[in-house]
């Protein structure tokens, strides 16, 4: 399993950074807004959204693709601009004081990328050495082992699976032990076995050294199983920023679920969630079902494989992301 | 160690782990200019008096290797990091601009003297140009190995694709440097082409190297120093200047 032997300690607790007060937020997005010129005139990929993630808070940040996470992650990595707005990580502006935000901050990218030229350990070697740091081969021997490196150290990064290149992308993230650990959909593409891996490695951060982690990811499972906070973006805003069992309490309590190839009457269409012949509609308690499965009768709709149940983050995401949930694209959902 | 060293040495072992691709073909292709243009031009062009042709032709082709192949180092790494995505490491690093510069320039710097070193020991046998001024020498292929990585990084921020990239360098950098009077002395071409032949700085960069070796050049070499080392100066502004805006890689 994930342990990391000998790194309790290695990584600062939060709120015991030297100067730092524990009230300070971790990352703090303050009116940032972006813009790119497009052909078709100017594309508002982020407005105006302010959040604090705190030191160690397990934040997620949710968003349909095009929602605007990405762009948000970059501008927090320094790898994009802010068109207004600032950012800040322990108090360091990402822009003005980037030597210090950056030291802080430990993004895995979401793209598999690698330099072909390198094997693993040399990789991690030159990521410390970026960073100021000369010895660190101890450390990055228990990265190698906590992320089941350790026989690979000596292979070059071609060589690898996309699940071993990803677990690299981790390590050199964790190279220089930020306290704040940034994940852009950390496990898209990645085999169920890896993705338990990944989390239960995020998840050890978080809980034994203190570890800021911050999550983007669309795999709503993952989302309600990790984070204890989450905000949803859709159209570069924020439309809700809520603890996730606030968040999950919005939700009808259960979704009565069956199939058909029959035309739903109005009243129940405007509420339903339909994805092929799959029918979901919010159904509160017993007598909801009842009277939903009258409606079907009186309309001559003849369910199939009906089921009830518990309403998840899904619903709660597409409530708040679809203004009509009436034909909404269903979010992605683990497997 | 400083973050810069740390980049520094790994661009030299970027291009010293594919070393027969970007030290030893360089010298086997100076070796066989020399053998051939060596073969069908000597005893017939003679360019400075008691200067045989091939050894008058050996520092210009050291130079050109170690311009074409101190360009081909930063642009190539610079290039291949954005197409394949890995810059973004760098980019999530607190290294300032004038530490990738650096690294990047200085690494061209190094490979620029190794593959001009090595062509120098290879074609010592076909000729041996007298080295009247090694400092002269050693300074105009510093500078001159510095102004073309410059460039190279410049290149390889510009260009978004390898094509881009190879045109840049087949259509500017090859053209200029075989235009430099490499394999001629300017003094043999017509008034119009003398005259097009100042307005290249490649010439300045071969003629002051040539006369590190023989003493004798087309201009006054403190002229070239002048010149390359503002070339220099100004390329280097620029190159520090889109690095710090992140021009074409920070949106």
């Amino acid at each position: 399993m994930m342990g990391w032997p000998g790194a309790r300690g290695c990584l600062p607790r939060a709120g015991r950074f030297p100067g730092f007060s524990i009230a300070m937020p971790a990352v703090s997005f303050q009116h940032v807004s972006k813009s790119f010129p497009t052909k078709r005139g100017e594309l508002h990929a982020l407005r105006d959204v302010s959040l604090d993630v705190e030191a160690g808070e397990f934040f997620g940040l949710l968003g349909p693709n095009g929602a605007g996470k990405t762009t948000l992650i970059s501008i927090l990595a320094g790898l994009s601009r802010a068109s207004s707005g600032q950012v800040l990580v322990h108090g360091k502006n990402v822009q003005s004081d980037y030597q210090a935000a950056r030291r802080l901050l430990g993004v895995v990218p979401q793209e598999l990328v690698f330099d072909p030229f390198f094997n693993v350990r040399e990789a991690l070697q030159f990521q410390s050495g970026y960073f100021g740091i000369r010895h660190n081969d101890i450390w990055i021997n228990e990265l190698l082992d906590g992320l089941g490196l350790a026989d690979k150290a000596g292979a070059n990064m071609r060589q690898l699976s996309g699940g071993m290149k990803r677990r690299v992308l981790i390590a050199q993230a964790l190279v220089h032990k930020p306290s704040v650990i940034v994940l852009d959909e950390p496990t898209a593409g990645v085999d169920v076995e890896l993705r338990q891996t990944l989390w239960q490695f995020i998840s050890d951060l978080n809980k034994r050294l203190g570890s800021t982690v911050l999550l983007t990811t669309h795999y709503l499972e993952e989302a309600e199983a990790l984070c204890g906070r989450i905000a949803m973006l859709k159209q570069g805003q924020v439309v809700a920023l809520e603890k996730t069992s606030v968040l999950l309490s919005r939700a009808a309590s259960n979704v009565l679920r069956f199939k058909t190839d029959a035309a739903l009457p109005d009243d129940l269409a405007a509420q339903a969630r339909v994805t092929g012949r799959v029918v979901q509609l919010p159904a509160s308690d017993a007598l909801a079902v009842e009277r939903i499965l009258a409606r079907l009768r009186e309309s001559g709709v003849a369910p199939e494989d009906i089921e009830i149940r518990k309403a998840d983050l899904e619903d709660v995401f597409l409530d708040l992301t679809s203004a009509h949930p009436k034909g909404a694209q269903p979010a992605e959902v683990a497997p | 160690m400083n973050g810069w060293q740390a980049l520094f040495y790994k661009e030299i072992l970027r291009f010293w782990k594919v070393g027969f691709q970007t030290v030893a073909a360089p010298v086997i292709t100076a070796i066989l200019y020399l053998m051939i243009f060596g073969h069908v031009l000597e005893g017939r062009v003679q360019v400075y008096d008691s200067i045989s042709y091939t050894a008058f032709l050996l520092p210009g082709l050291v130079m050109m290797s170690v311009l074409q192949n101190a360009f081909a180092n930063s642009s190539s790494s610079m290039i291949q990091s954005k197409v394949m995505g890995n810059l973004v490491f760098l980019m999530l690093t607190p290294l300032s601009h004038r530490a990738w510069f650096v690294a990047y320039v200085g690494s061209s710097v190094v490979r620029g003297l190794a593959v001009g070193t090595g062509v120098l020991l290879a074609t010592w046998w076909f000729a041996q140009p007298a080295l009247v001024a090694p400092l002269w020498v050693l300074v105009f292929a510093i500078l001159g190995a510095g102004l073309m990585g410059t460039l190279g990084l410049i290149a390889g921020l510009w260009a978004e694709k390898f094509d881009q990239m190879a045109a840049f360098q087949n259509f500017i950098i090859m053209p200029m440097t075989f235009l430099s009077g490499v394999f001629y002395s300017i003094s043999s071409l017509s008034d119009f082409w003398q005259r097009m032949s100042h307005l290249n700085p490649f010439f300045y960069m071969i003629d002051g190297f040539r006369y590190g070796f023989f003493g004798v050049s087309d201009t006054s070499p403190w002229l070239s120093l002048a010149l390359v080392a503002s070339a220099l100066a100004v390329v280097s502004a620029v190159a520090l200047y889109l690095l710090r805006t992140g021009y074409k890689i920070r949106q």
